[in-house]
């Protein structure tokens, strides 16, 4: 779940890290009327879920209050990479003196928490890695010993920063530890972290990615949830509590687990189509499930043809089958379907699929095959 | 000869009397898999179809001799959980749940590593490990799968493990042990784990690799095959087309920045020998084939 940059410092915020006063606005007016209450200058910030906001001309310092509304009435509704800005947030500027980088993040090859620290800031770390990766030093934090002090006070040293700020950063960033194991993200990152003329530290910018598998002792994060960017149809499936992602093509897919579906979503490309989404209805395919499946994808209006892959393990294939045949009395279905079924008891799942079966309704015995007509009803390889 | 698990493991369910626990434990133990404890703390002294209860692991392993455990204790538990049993003194630990917290992951993967050097943790996420027709822990249905081997089978996602088992059972193939690793960012065991005890296994004449996209557990998975191993190794690797940043299900399903792609991976396992399918039908063709050569 990945946060918005003002609700990334506000979430720092409340770890006691040092961030700018600011406020959100989703008109002009309320951007000039935040920046009359914050003072001048200040800067004013599109908040989507993408980077390079910056070069996009989302982001922009406005020294009087004729400048915030010229700058609020370009960024909102601006097409960063295919996010609309709806928001903006207007913080109080601040005089930079340098910038660095700092983040958490979990290595997965190490097994360990991972955190980077660099004197060389502000610019997109991935290329400081290629170009010089010894300006970034790394500390592995093992999360039974958690980071301590002296490791830290060692890793802020390693990275060479102004050693005039060094207590400052070795207590801000014993802090970012402390939101990022706290707080279950999966990263957190804030870049550029400054060094201000009275040589405090200082976060600019926050990234943070919070695990959705820890809402559960997580109440605050509904706040975020709901104000993911999602298209209309991610929309309409994450009600129904639906693995799905939204593609660009015209197959669409249903599949009974992750691998398989995006196992799918592959063999549709292997012979030539484009799916249209990728649709993991979980282990258990009963009717409630499929007709949400298939609800989801028939009010998708790119979708030409429909493929359902079910392999039953544990899951029967006569309940599936079932589950489809009840679930298309249920919802009326616009597009031609083609079925794969196989594993448990498919033969009898075929069997009460046969009595259906139509041009709207057609079954094949393999994946590829079955990707094949898919992709023939959809109007042909591209 | 499998590995992980046979004919004489013992297995307590820590969750035998929820809904999942009584089903899969109560399938587990159809299939022939000895059964022996369940675990619940308020529940001692009850039965779940004959099952004896215990309050602790502990207790189960004390009274039973117990030598696994199988965990289908909802997601906020699990941390806790996983280091019952280990403290229980249990060998194995196989943890089906899903949505776990990677912070809790992350945690009791390396509690374990240093306290528990000995216990080997499965999953979370995982359908499980089966040996056909000796042992069956977890989610996966016994009887798609043919028991007698040469085949070994490692795995990060479920429905594709079935996929595998089922044709190479349609081929007459059999399988030796399927080990699902689980599709979550800290796996308790990874590719390489498996890999290795298949290569020292006897009866597993080759090994069939299925991954997908996102971290790097793959790559080292190739880069192990070509110093370590002698038998030979077919793959699939689920994700092939996924759009880089979109994250598709499996927590650890993500590409991002280039890194962690299916080509990246196919490409690295072809470099170390491994025959690489571009779909799971065709990794199931090259393991007949490799099985036909052996």
């Amino acid at each position: 779940m990945d946060l918005f940059e003002y609700q990334g410092k506000q979430f720092f915020a409340g770890f006691d890290m040092p961030v700018s006063p600011g406020e959100i606005a989703f008109t002009v007016d309320e951007a000039v009327a935040a920046a009359e209450r914050l003072g001048p200058p200040v800067m004013v910030k599109a908040q989507v879920h993408t980077g390079g906001r910056g070069k996009a001309g989302g982001v922009k310092f406005a020294a009087d209050i004729d400048a915030v509304r010229e700058h609020a009435r370009n960024i909102l509704g601006l097409d960063i990479k295919g996010h609309i800005v709806g928001r903006v947030w207007i913080e109080k500027a601040s005089d930079i003196v340098e910038e660095y980088y700092a983040s958490f993040t979990l290595d997965r090859s190490a097994k360990q928490h991972l955190g980077m620290l660099s004197a060389e800031g502000g610019v997109e770390i991935e290329t400081v890695a290629e170009e010089n990766p010894d300006a970034i030093a790394k500390i592995w934090v093992d999360p039974v010993d958690g980071l301590t002090e002296d490791r830290c006070r060692a890793w802020v040293e390693a990275a060479e920063l102004n050693p005039k700020v060094t207590d400052g950063a070795v207590e801000l960033l014993l802090k970012l530890y402390r939101a990022y194991v706290e707080g279950d993200a999966d990263l957190v990152e804030i870049n550029p972290l400054i060094v201000t003329p009275d040589d405090q530290v200082h976060v600019l910018d926050a990234k943070v990615t919070l695990d959705g598998s820890s809402t559960f002792r997580h109440e605050e994060y509904q706040q975020y949830d709901e104000t993911q960017t999602r298209d209309e149809r991610e929309a309409a499936a994450h009600v129904k509590g639906l693995q799905y992602v939204g593609l660009e093509g015209t197959v669409g897919v249903i599949a009974n687990g992750a691998g398989l579906a995006m196992s799918t979503v592959d063999v549709v490309n292997q012979v030539g189509g484009r799916p249209a989404n990728f649709l993991d209805i979980g282990g258990g395919a009963n009717a409630d499930i499929m007709a949400g499946a298939l609800e989801v994808i028939n009010n998708d209006p790119s979708v030409e043809a429909i493929l359902i892959n079910i392999f039953g393990g544990i899951t029967r294939g006569e309940e599936v089958a079932n589950g489809i045949i009840e679930a298309m009395k249920r919802v009326k279905i616009d597009s031609p379907i083609v079925i794969r079924l196989d594993g448990t008891n498919a033969d009898q799942g075929r069997a009460i699929l046969e009595p259906s079966l139509s041009e709207n309704l057609q079954m094949e015995a393999t994946m590829l095959d079955a990707a094949r007509l898919a992709v023939e009803l959809a109007g042909g390889t591209r | 000869m499998s590995i992980f698990v046979d004919e004489n493991t013992k297995v307590v369910y820590q969750g035998l009397t929820g809904s999942q626990g009584s089903y899969y434990g109560g399938l587990n133990r159809e299939y022939g898999t000895q059964v022996v404890a369940g675990t619940h703390p308020k529940k001692a002294g009850t039965d779940v179809d004959g099952v004896p209860i215990y309050a602790t692991v502990a207790e189960a392993v004390a009274a039973t001799g117990a030598t696994a455990s199988c965990i289908f204790i909802p997601a906020p538990g699990v941390k806790g959980a996983v280091m019952e049993a280990a403290e229980g003194g249990v060998e194995l630990i196989v943890t089906i749940t899903e949505g776990v917290p990677a912070h809790d992951e992350a945690y009791f993967y390396n509690d374990l590593r240093r306290n528990f050097p000995d216990v080997r943790l499965l999953g979370p996420n995982c359908p499980g490990v089966i040996s056909p027709g000796k042992c069956n822990i977890g989610i996966t249905a016994g009887h798609i799968a043919k028991a007698g081997g040469p085949v070994g089978i490692v795995s990060r996602s479920g429905t594709l493990t079935y996929q595998a088992l089922y044709e190479l059972k349609q081929k007459g193939i059999g399988v030796t042990t399927c080990v699902g690793i689980g599709g979550d960012p800290v796996p308790g065991t990874s590719f390489m784990d498996c890999l290795e005890a298949f290569e020292a296994d006897p009866e597993t004449k080759a090994v069939m690799m299925i991954g997908e996209i996102g971290g790097s557990a793959e790559e080292e998975a190739a880069e192990f095959i070509k110093n370590n191993m002698s038998k030979p190794v077919s793959s699939y690797i689920a994700g092939v087309t996924a759009p880089p940043g979109k994250k598709m299900g499996h927590a650890g399903a993500i590409v991002s920045g280039g890194k962690g792609t299916a080509q990246a991976k196919m490409e690295a396992l072809a470099e170390a020998g491994v025959k690489v399918g571009n779909n799971p039908t065709e990794a199931c063709d090259l393991m007949a084939e490799i099985v036909a050569d052996l």
